[in-house]
């Protein structure tokens, strides 16, 4: 008898976003452990190569992409498969406070976390390019109902991204594509060690979580095997929280 | 604007309808695939597409891709 597991990805052509480092990679590493084909994208291509080393060989493919610029969305979408699974983990976080943004600051963290996500997703439904009942996925942030200081343009962009999300869903019901978001809060990542702590200070603000750790990537990637998989047909527009049972970022 | 590009954009409205199945003549309210979701996509296509403005009810009145075509060219 085959072991039961409702997660697998066999058979399944799942593109990344992101998968360069942090989630993205994480998440790209266990959908090829679960037997997906994935495509990975991010802009550094030496990176990817790394990504592509740690995961189970299968029929994978490495296609290098910057989502803020529109010919590249396009190059990207022209050599994809037809999906069955997309994650849109790429994205950037910088901390400013309120009085100090401007146009680049603002325009530093919309375009990679909102506007690329957006038009790559666009591109993707035009040119046909995504199965009946597939499943798509963004990496939001707990960001997004959890007010920090110096987060006001990456929280706007994280919950822009969910009301994004919510509408699609609407949209790609009838197809039965499943359209969610993940909303983590802190992850030991690249991106959480721009912020100008070190990483003693975090590690010390880690034991506030009531379970006493930020997540890690791996964390993340098991909740997006879930919703990739068939064992999550039924669930759609949501945006699932993952905190280790904080309340504050 | 000529017709059979516009039947050609008409058919891209669909994800799982073959563009064979579509031509000026085909009633397409009786397409499986119809719904109000495509009939969104074709007001939106009027707009993006030829910069016309065409309403759900003017939308209804039509019967064939062709009546579309004329309603947007005789804007």
């Amino acid at each position: 008898m085959e072991p039961y597991n409702p997660f697998t990805l066999q058979g399944k052509q799942i593109l990344v976003t992101g998968a360069s480092s942090g989630i993205g990679r994480a998440i790209a590493i266990a959908c090829a452990k679960m037997g997906s084909s994935v495509i990975l994208t991010a802009r550094n291509a030496e990176r990817l190569q790394e990504t592509l080393s740690l995961m189970p060989m299968n029929d994978h493919q490495i296609i290098p992409a910057d989502l803020t610029s529109q010919e590249q969305i396009n190059a990207l979408v022209d050599q994809l498969p037809k999906l069955d699974g997309m994650v849109q983990c790429a994205g950037v976080g910088s901390r400013v406070f309120c009085k100090t943004l401007d146009q680049n600051a603002i325009d530093y963290i919309m375009k990679p976390n909102l506007e690329a996500p957006i038009l790559l997703q666009t591109a993707i439904l035009s040119n046909k390019k995504i199965n009946k009942a597939a499943s798509i996925l963004y990496v939001a942030s707990k960001a997004a109902s959890s007010p920090a200081i110096g987060n006001a343009i990456y929280s706007a962009s994280k919950g822009a991204i969910i009301s994004y999300a919510k509408c699609l869903a609407l949209e790609l019901a009838p197809r039965q594509i499943r359209v969610n978001c993940i909303c983590p809060a802190m992850i030991w990542t690249d991106l959480i060690m721009q912020d100008g702590l070190t990483r003693e200070e975090m590690e010390e603000a880690q034991l506030k979580y009531p379970l006493k750790r930020y997540g890690q990537p791996e964390d993340v990637a098991n909740l997006a095997l879930y919703l990739l998989s068939d064992a999550s047909t039924w669930m759609t527009g949501s945006a699932i929280e993952l905190t280790g049972g904080t309340q504050e970022l | 604007m000529k017709l059979d590009e516009f039947v050609a954009n008409f058919a891209d409205q669909f994800d799982d309808t073959d563009s064979s199945e579509i031509q000026s003549s085909t009633v397409f309210r009786n397409l499986d695939e119809w719904s109000s979701l495509t009939g969104m996509a074709v007001i939106a296509l009027a707009k993006a597409g030829y910069g016309k403005s065409i309403t759900g009810a003017e939308l209804k009145a039509c019967v064939t891709v062709e009546d579309v075509f004329n309603l947007i060219n005789n804007k």
